[in-house]
């Protein structure tokens, strides 16, 4: 049995008849081709498939796609405005915050959220709100200089 | 425009597309009419297949095909060992079990349907009937009479008696005589623990057939993409020459995709039988089963040395984990990558070691991120701080007493390989003054009166990296040559398109070689391209592995840029009429000696190159080249790593504070990249130290199966790493690099470990296994705490009597 739903994704209105077993996190790469939204695990602990519901960081793979019926959801794709990089992305790059990329995507998400909540976090902020996304390639270094970068840098806008 | 030179810290090239979501890894690649596999795996350790019955799966929604390892017995041929010591024995290896599973995660049969969920239903669905056999998990006990046999049969049959591998050794001096001589023999028994690799991206391939041309093309997840192709076209009997992989973006391998996979040649040969786009893609669980593990050794060592502090002999016996087949480099990992590195940075003169590779019933093991050299510098600088413990001395002087003194080329060692370059004492003597040694020690003891346990670990470690001189790798085993390839083309507007054989997997080549590009030729990086990873590109190459890329690799990008610069000077000289010795090539302008005035830019003469209208005698059209470099030497990367811990007394908890990094991997293309490869192999050289471990139990079923039980570092694990560098240039290549992807990883774990000890010494503690988790160090608290209340009672009681 498929069920309809309609959410919002990156401002576009999506619409799509999903079975009611589908996760989100397959639904946003397979069914909407956004393929920036990794999956790197299946038990919920990498992080990689990391987005916004509602303004909220997400696993994508927690979710069934029809429990995001009606939700906003932001992607990896639908950060940046206006040919700019959301400052997030930009720190990333600037701070050499990602190597291989695969985490990447989740891991921008994830501190996109962490800074709305908190824009002045500690260093020990930072890393507690990073738990919940694995990272081989960094040791989390400069995710760390980069989350520190961004959340600079938004204070400064 | 950014014209760059080599050593400096450029932002990569790479990450615009990576941080905006449009990376293409496999899984990100869809073909019309594309079907999807899912994998039958084996939940026994070991097992006889009965009976495969796919009645019910067959007629399942959506399935299109199903085969078993019978029905494809002769497709699928076997995965050779593509590294063979003497007298290895070499079991067949088919992709799909046919009569016996070796290890839980053997595949078994292969499902084919129109989406993935309705693939992994089908495959739940087939029915195997298995007979379970004894099955044995430790390398040790599988080599004991009585074990359960893997492959059974005579080595000429394709068995392995005993379940023994090969036996390897290598020695050098005389160490039962240095042993005999010396005043202190220090003996341990160390484990050096199973890990998993965890590239963040699990493996995946995606294969299409074309029936009409027989052309097949395969996007995977490789490091190998060359390697890849020619194994699985003398595995699969498939024509070299159709078939085209490529290694699109890999999202980390870490040694784990660097070799040929069962599932690699399944999912071609299956797209090939169907005429239809296929896709496997490796879930995380199946990822912990089916792709290669790392390290897994058993080791009884010995150092051996004098009062005064010096060291002369180190022997070791060991049994390594192989799993239930050989994996591609399976062989070399345990031997060669190991035992030539057992001298370290020392004048250690007598050297023995006998290794023993062992089959059991668990997951194949090969290269994990250091591959040998790890399991190789956690023996040695573990047992130097046994030793330096062993005669009351501390830890940087008996290293410092015993290092080999700075040398520019070639230093002959006992293992029998020559070190390019060294310096040693200058690494150790940054670290230390990184660190403030004396202060740490005053800190320490007043640490220690308020009752914290705080420890400093060292680890003066050594590498062996630049895979290879083929010539020396083929005499070891090797099955393929190692050396690295470039092709330079210039168009005709100057602009630079260079194809590499190497095949990056976040090492950031598109920077780095663009870099070498731009530093060459004088035009900015904006104006080179790099393409890697698709054999239809690019001329044969070897792949990334073993710190190799730029070192090799690198290399032969240098040699072809030479090469271009050469015929492009020679055209300036003709055009503008004056003697070749007479024209200066810098920033990117031939320029006439003493007339500066006179000059003509690099895409001048690329055009010119290709207009062809005034040519000299003899030179053809174009400008392009290509080299293949195949190095004399290998490179040997060193350093110094410093870990400070801390240990809760009351949980056993124990939290790197400090972490100090000084590495020497000879001159630089990019410090940042190089930084950054750096602090990830830091990252995973504690993670080996503090917490992961593959962990089976005795009937072969991996208990540590999926992310929640088996320990990934997170980000809380760790401080910020301090980092810094000398620079030591090796003689071997033309750039004077080294190699930097593994040192971090090799150096930190007996750094880490050395200093839990530390920390413990005081209560009589010399030696913890890794992964030194809580429960571990706080039982080791406990033992010590009563051995100590024990002795007190003692000689309390003695003293009574």
């Amino acid at each position: 049995m498929s069920y309809m739903i309609t959410m919002r994704v990156n401002g576009v209105e999506h619409t799509a008849h999903v079975e009611a077993r589908l996760l989100l996190s397959h639904l946003i790469r397979d069914v909407l081709d956004l393929t920036g939204t990794h999956i790197g695990c299946d038990t919920s602990s990498c992080g990689a498939c990391t987005v916004l519901v509602n303004g909220q960081a997400v696993k994508s793979c927690t979710m069934f796609a029809v429990q995001a019926n009606g939700a906003d959801i932001t992607t990896v794709e639908g950060l940046a405005k206006d040919g700019k990089y959301h400052p997030v992305q930009q720190a990333f790059w600037d701070q050499h915050g990602l190597q291989c990329g695969f985490c990447t995507p989740g891991m921008i998400i994830t501190t996109v959220a962490l800074l709305k909540k908190s824009p002045k976090p500690t260093e020990a902020e930072i890393r507690a709100g990073l738990r919940g996304n694995l990272c081989r390639c960094t040791g989390y270094h400069n995710i760390v200089k980069a989350v520190q970068a961004a959340a600079e840098a938004r204070r400064s806008s | 425009m950014t014209m760059v030179g080599i050593n400096e810290s450029v932002k990569r090239r790479e990450d615009p597309r990576l941080i905006s979501g449009q990376g293409k890894y496999v899984d990100d690649i869809r073909l019309p009419g594309m079907l999807h596999l899912s994998l039958v795996r084996s939940p026994h350790a070991h097992a006889r297949i009965k009976r495969v019955d796919v009645s019910r799966a067959s007629k399942m929604d959506g399935v299109v095909a199903i085969f078993t390892g019978a029905d494809l017995q002769e497709q699928l041929g076997s995965l050779p060992a593509g590294w063979v010591l003497p007298d290895l024995k070499q079991p067949k290896h088919p992709p799909l079990a046919v009569d016996k599973v070796r290890y839980v995660g053997d595949a078994v049969a292969a499902v084919v349907a129109s989406a993935p969920y309705l693939a992994a239903d089908a495959a739940r669905a087939v029915k195997v009937t298995y007979e379970s056999l004894p099955a044995i998990v430790d390398a040790e006990k599988a080599t004991k009479r009585g074990a359960p046999i893997l492959h059974e049969g005579n080595a000429d049959a394709g068995g392995a008696p005993n379940n023994v591998a090969f036996d390897w050794e290598v020695n050098g001096g005389d160490y039962a005589a240095a042993a005999k001589k010396a005043d202190v023999v220090v003996r341990e028994r160390i484990v050096n623990q199973r890990l998993i690799p965890n590239a963040m991206e699990p493996r995946g391939v995606v294969a299409d057939y074309e029936p009409a041309s027989g052309q097949l093309t395969m996007w995977t997840s490789t490091q190998i993409p060359h390697l890849l192709r020619l194994l699985f076209a003398l595995v699969t009997g498939h024509p070299e020459h159709k078939l085209r992989v490529i290694a699109p973006d890999v999202g980390g391998g870490f040694g784990s995709k660097l070799y040929i996979y069962a599932e690699e040649v399944i999912t071609g040969i299956v797209a090939k039988q169907l005429g239809r786009p296929v896709k496997w893609i490796e879930g995380r669980q199946e990822n912990y089963l089916a792709t290669t593990h790392g390290r897994d050794h058993i080791t009884d060592v010995e150092i051996c040395g004098n009062k005064d502090g010096t060291i002369t002999g180190i022997s070791c016996e060991v049994n390594a984990n192989l799993g239930a087949y050989l994996s591609t480099f399976a062989p070399l990992i345990p031997t060669i990558l190991f035992g030539i590195m057992l001298v370290g940075v020392y004048k250690l003169e007598n050297v023995k070691c006998k290794v023993r590779g062992a089959f059991t019933n668990t997951t194949p093991v090969d290269a994990y991120r250091g591959a040998g050299r790890p399991e190789a510098t956690y023996l040695v600088e573990r047992m130097v701080d046994r030793f330096a413990d062993a005669v009351g001395r501390d830890p940087v002087a008996v290293r410092r007493k015993n290092m080999i003194p700075a040398f520019k080329r070639g230093k002959a060692v006992a293992t029998g390989v020559k070190y390019d370059s060294g310096d040693y004492k200058k690494a150790l003597d940054k670290a230390l003054e990184m660190l403030d040694y004396p202060k740490f020690k005053v800190e320490q003891r007043a640490a220690r009166k308020e009752g914290k346990l705080l420890g400093i670990g060292f680890s003066t470690y050594i590498e062996i990296c630049g895979m290879a001189p083929s010539a020396v790798a083929s005499s070891l085993g090797a099955g393929a040559g190692l050396w690295e390839s470039s092709l330079v083309r210039i168009h005709p507007t100057g602009k630079a398109t260079v194809y590499t054989g190497t095949s990056p997997h976040g090492q950031g080549h598109y920077t780095s070689m663009s870099q070498i590009v731009s530093s060459q030729l004088g035009i900015p990086m904006e104006d080179v391209e790099v393409v890697h990873g698709d054999t239809a590109a690019q001329q044969f190459g070897t792949g990334t592995f073993g710190s190799r890329s730029v070192v090799v690799g690198g290399s032969a990008l240098y040699m072809s840029l030479q090469k271009v610069v050469a015929k492009a000077r020679k055209l300036a000289a003709h055009q503008m009429g004056v003697p070749e010795k007479q024209v200066q090539f810098a920033n990117g302008r031939f320029v006439v000696e003493d007339v500066p005035d006179k000059s003509m830019s690099f895409p001048d003469i690329a055009l010119q190159c290709y207009l062809a209208k005034d040519l000299p005698k003899g030179m053809e059209p174009g400008l392009e080249a290509v080299s293949f470099f195949d190095p004399e030497n290998f490179t040997w990367p060193f350093g110094c790593h410093v870990a400070v811990v801390e240990i809760d007394e009351e949980t056993g908890d124990t939290k790197l504070v400090r972490y100090v990094g000084v590495d020497d991997v000879g001159k630089v293309i990019n410090p940042m990249i190089v930084d950054g490869m750096v602090h990830g192999g830091v990252a995973q050289g504690v993670g080996q130290a503090l917490v992961e471990q593959a962990v089976y139990s005795n009937d072969g079923q991996l208990l540590s199966g999926s992310m929640m039980d088996y320990a990934v570092p997170t980000a809380e694990m760790f401080p910020n790493f301090e980092t810094a560098r000398t620079e030591t240039p090796s003689p071997t290549n033309p750039l004077g690099v080294k190699g930097a992807g593994e040192t971090g990883t090799i150096a930190a774990s007996p750094a880490v470990i050395n200093a839990v000890v530390d920390a413990l010494s005081h209560l009589g503690v010399t030696h913890i296994d890794m992964p030194a988790t809580s429960e571990k160090v706080w039982r080791l608290i406990q033992g010590a705490k009563e051995e100590r209340r024990k002795a007190r009672q003692g000689s309390r009681n003695g003293r009574k009597r």
